[in-house]
């Protein structure tokens, strides 16, 4: 579900009011993202709000076939941040839960199906919003960078495949003046995460992930990131257990230049 | 013998694990993985069109389905005019009986096939065997597993995860009484070996029995696609033809079958097309110069028409190309026989629930990452992860879970609903993850994660959690 040229209409140049969506992952290993995140979309002068309520989008009761507790959980996302006109998502992953399945928890035509239907057109992935909405600048600090940082950017799976974001991060990346792209030798396969898969099958998952891991290195990239905190994880751990010692970042730490955080 | 055919059926994991370790599997299937992804991507390269193909396509498709019976009937009528005889089968049971009668009233004993997945779904070659007929397999591939007495562990590749040289060795057993004797170098020397010994089953055989591709209801006819021949000497050299076939592969029309050609070779094996194409219809008439005297088509349900008024019936739009799974990470990484489906793959996980049962199948639709991948490519446009979803929720609902993984999905259903629970967890566990990875930041065991750490480490949390931090900074402003 990319985005439309309609909804690129609709939203440029208004002051609105857009809820951040912590994600479980950020919220629980790497808060930096977050902050990284609102420290970004402040410079682009909307009104953020965090709802202090909300947890997880509810993807891994919906991906268990618990439908029913996926539904309860969708409601209680949508009431936290019901006064907001964007929600801006530092995750494909969740942004597709919310953007593209959070409809199918109800029957088509119901009320609680419009509300869900209403609520997906508001979300956003965090670089898909900034590089279509807002007009993000690198910050200054990257001007005193003297090394250029070869960075290798992982395409998540529910990002590529359920949103279609290609263009996005790249483009912003390459705003960044000492960043050079380095592309993977097999950028649109899965790197083994998947949720509950990743420990569900995690011997399936293991081989995906050793593959993925292999392609990494072997780009000679200094750096690894990506849209989704879940890829990262999952490849930090397969690279950390090898003895690698990549630097691995979430984008909006990449974006802010957010040099005090530590590694993944 | 595979080590996989040696553990529990419904084992999933068990066998997963065994394909992971089985070497030379692995090295089969790492060597064509790549080569499916890059020649389908050079193929559809040639292809501007393609994504306009496919939609007609899925309109083709739906449009047979939502008429399904009337495209039968009218198929039927037309197979009676040209000659032929159509026989209705339920199940496997069914269509397996049927061909043995067929193959008793023209007192058959040798019997050539070409290649058939619905023939396998039916376990066809067991119970001719049990009834005493001499039935060889003569695509190349499935004459190989067929003498390993292996099941095929792809739709359109059915020994791919043999290695060169476990079919020298199949050869040297069954054509050389197992002496060191002759030796093979290369592929093209198997070849012209097999070549050689079919050669002699093609002229001898009573019965040929070949699938179908597609069935067209305008005209009656079968057609198979196929790239080494084998498949128009078994419907053309014997007497009898049997087509067996499932419903679904009915098309209404020479254009809708010339449509779907278009798509097929390039999504399966990135040809523009195969090397044949080949039309059956009816038996030989006079102005023929070969062809069979009899021609049967066996068209089997099995399950199948249940799904058509099903929320997932569009996996009957499948056209076993075998894109799905030439591009999906988990067949990648164990292959097919670790399905224990003749489907393999994400349309195995998709459609065997349906046809096997769920019970036997759901940890199929369970073992996918929900990379996407596979609808991706699907020439028709198949969602196969929301179907794979479906049966999830089903499993979930016939209460097929684990106790296990029941009692931890509550567990967090419960503290992720109250979101004070959820913060008082998560607070906790922050800091128990913490002292555990001792500022290493990754954490190396944790209960209920199985044989992860044998793979991977698990990051841990280096600070309170963004909520926290995140109340504490709006309390100091």
């Amino acid at each position: 579900m990319p985005i439309t040229t309609q909804e690129k209409r609709t939203i440029k140049g208004t002051k609105k009011q857009v809820g951040f969506f912590v994600t479980c992952l950020v919220d629980f290993l790497r808060p930096s993202v977050g902050f990284n995140c609102l420290k970004i979309l402040e410079t682009q002068g909307f009104e953020i709000v965090v709802p202090l309520t909300q947890s997880c989008c509810g993807q891994p009761a919906y991906n268990s076939g618990d439908k029913n507790l996926a539904k309860t959980i969708a409601l209680q996302i949508v009431d936290s941040f019901n006064q907001c006109d964007y929600i801006v998502v530092p995750s494909g992953s969740c942004a597709a839960m919310m953007r593209k399945h959070y409809t199918s928890l109800a029957k088509h035509s119901s009320t609680q199906y419009e509300l869900f239907s209403a609520f997906a057109k508001k979300i956003y992935e965090f670089t898909d919003f900034l590089y279509h909405f807002c007009n993000y600048q690198h910050p200054p600090s990257c001007a005193n960078e003297t090394s250029v940082k070869h960075i290798i950017f992982h395409d998540s799976c529910s990002s590529l495949r359920e949103l279609g974001i290609k263009d996005s991060p790249r483009k912003l990346l390459q705003k960044l003046p000492h960043v050079s792209l380095v592309e993977n030798s097999d950028p649109e396969s899965c790197c083994g995460f998947g949720g509950v898969f990743c420990v569900k099958f995690s011997d399936i998952s293991a081989k995906m992930s050793q593959e993925k891991a292999t392609h990494i290195l072997n780009s000679k990239a200094s750096c690894l990131t990506s849209t989704d905190l879940g890829c990262l994880i999952n490849i930090a751990g397969t690279l950390r257990k090898k003895g690698e010692n990549l630097e691995i970042r979430h984008i909006a730490e990449i974006l802010a230049n957010d040099k005090t955080s530590p590694s993944i | 013998m595979l080590l996989i055919n040696k553990i529990p059926k419904h084992n999933f994991h068990s066998r997963a694990y065994t394909a992971l370790k089985d070497t030379h599997l692995q090295q089969a299937l790492n060597k064509t993985k790549h080569n499916f992804i890059n020649k389908r991507k050079k193929a559809i390269s040639h292809i501007p069109a393609f994504d306009s193909l496919r939609d007609e396509a899925v309109n083709i498709k739906n449009h047979t389905l939502d008429h399904l019976g009337l495209y039968l009937e009218l198929y039927e009528e037309n197979v009676i005019k040209s000659g032929g005889h159509v026989h209705w089968a339920q199940d496997s049971q069914e269509a397996c009986n049927i061909i043995h009668n067929i193959c008793r009233q023209y007192n058959a004993k040798n019997i050539t096939k070409g290649k058939s997945i619905v023939s396998e779904e039916i376990e066809l070659n067991n119970f001719l065997d049990d009834k005493g007929y001499n039935v060889t397999e003569t695509d190349l591939g499935e004459y190989i597993i067929q003498l390993r007495k292996e099941k095929p562990s792809h739709i359109i590749a059915p020994a791919v995860h043999l290695t060169q040289e476990q079919i020298k060795q199949a050869f040297r057993f069954h054509h050389h009484n197992n002496s060191e004797a002759p030796v093979y170098n290369t592929a093209s020397d198997l070849l012209s070996e097999a070549r050689k010994v079919l050669r002699q089953k093609f002229l001898h055989a009573d019965v040929g029995i070949t699938g179908a591709n597609f069935l067209i209801a305008q005209t009656g006819s079968s057609v198979i696609v196929t790239n080494e021949g084998n498949g128009d000497l078994t419907q053309i050299l014997p007497k009898t033809h049997i087509v067996i076939a499932s419903i679904e592969k009915i098309v209404p029309t020479i254009a809708d079958v010339s449509l779907l050609l278009r798509i097929l070779a390039p999504s399966a094996t990135g040809q523009e097309t195969s090397v044949y194409t080949t039309f059956s219809t009816g038996v030989k008439k006079p102005t023929d110069l070969e062809g069979p005297s009899n021609y049967h088509v066996v068209l089997l349900d099995n399950g199948r028409s249940h799904l058509l008024d099903h929320p997932d019936k569009e996996v009957l739009r499948c056209i076993r190309c075998g894109a799905c799974m030439n591009h999906c990470p988990v067949y990648h990484a164990i292959g097919g026989h670790a399905y224990n489906s003749t489907y393999p793959g994400p349309i195995g996980a998709a459609l065997s629930p349906h046809l096997f049962g769920l019970k036997n199948m759901y940890q199929l639709p369970f073992a996918s990452s929900f990379c996407g991948r596979c609808e991706e490519v699907c020439p028709v446009r198949i969602p196969l992860p929301k179907i794979m979803r479906h049966a999830r929720q089903k499993a979930y609902a016939s209460n097929l879970l684990s106790f296990k993984e029941n009692f931890l999905l509550s567990l967090w259903g419960y503290i992720v609903k109250y979101h004070f629970l959820y913060r008082i967890t998560s607070y906790v566990s922050i800091k128990c993850l913490r002292l555990i990875s001792r500022q290493k930041g990754y954490v190396q065991w944790l209960p209920f994660f199985g044989t992860y750490f044998s793979h991977k480490y698990l990051v841990a949390p280096t600070q309170d959690s963004f909520i926290t931090q995140y109340k504490r900074q709006q309390k100091n402003i």
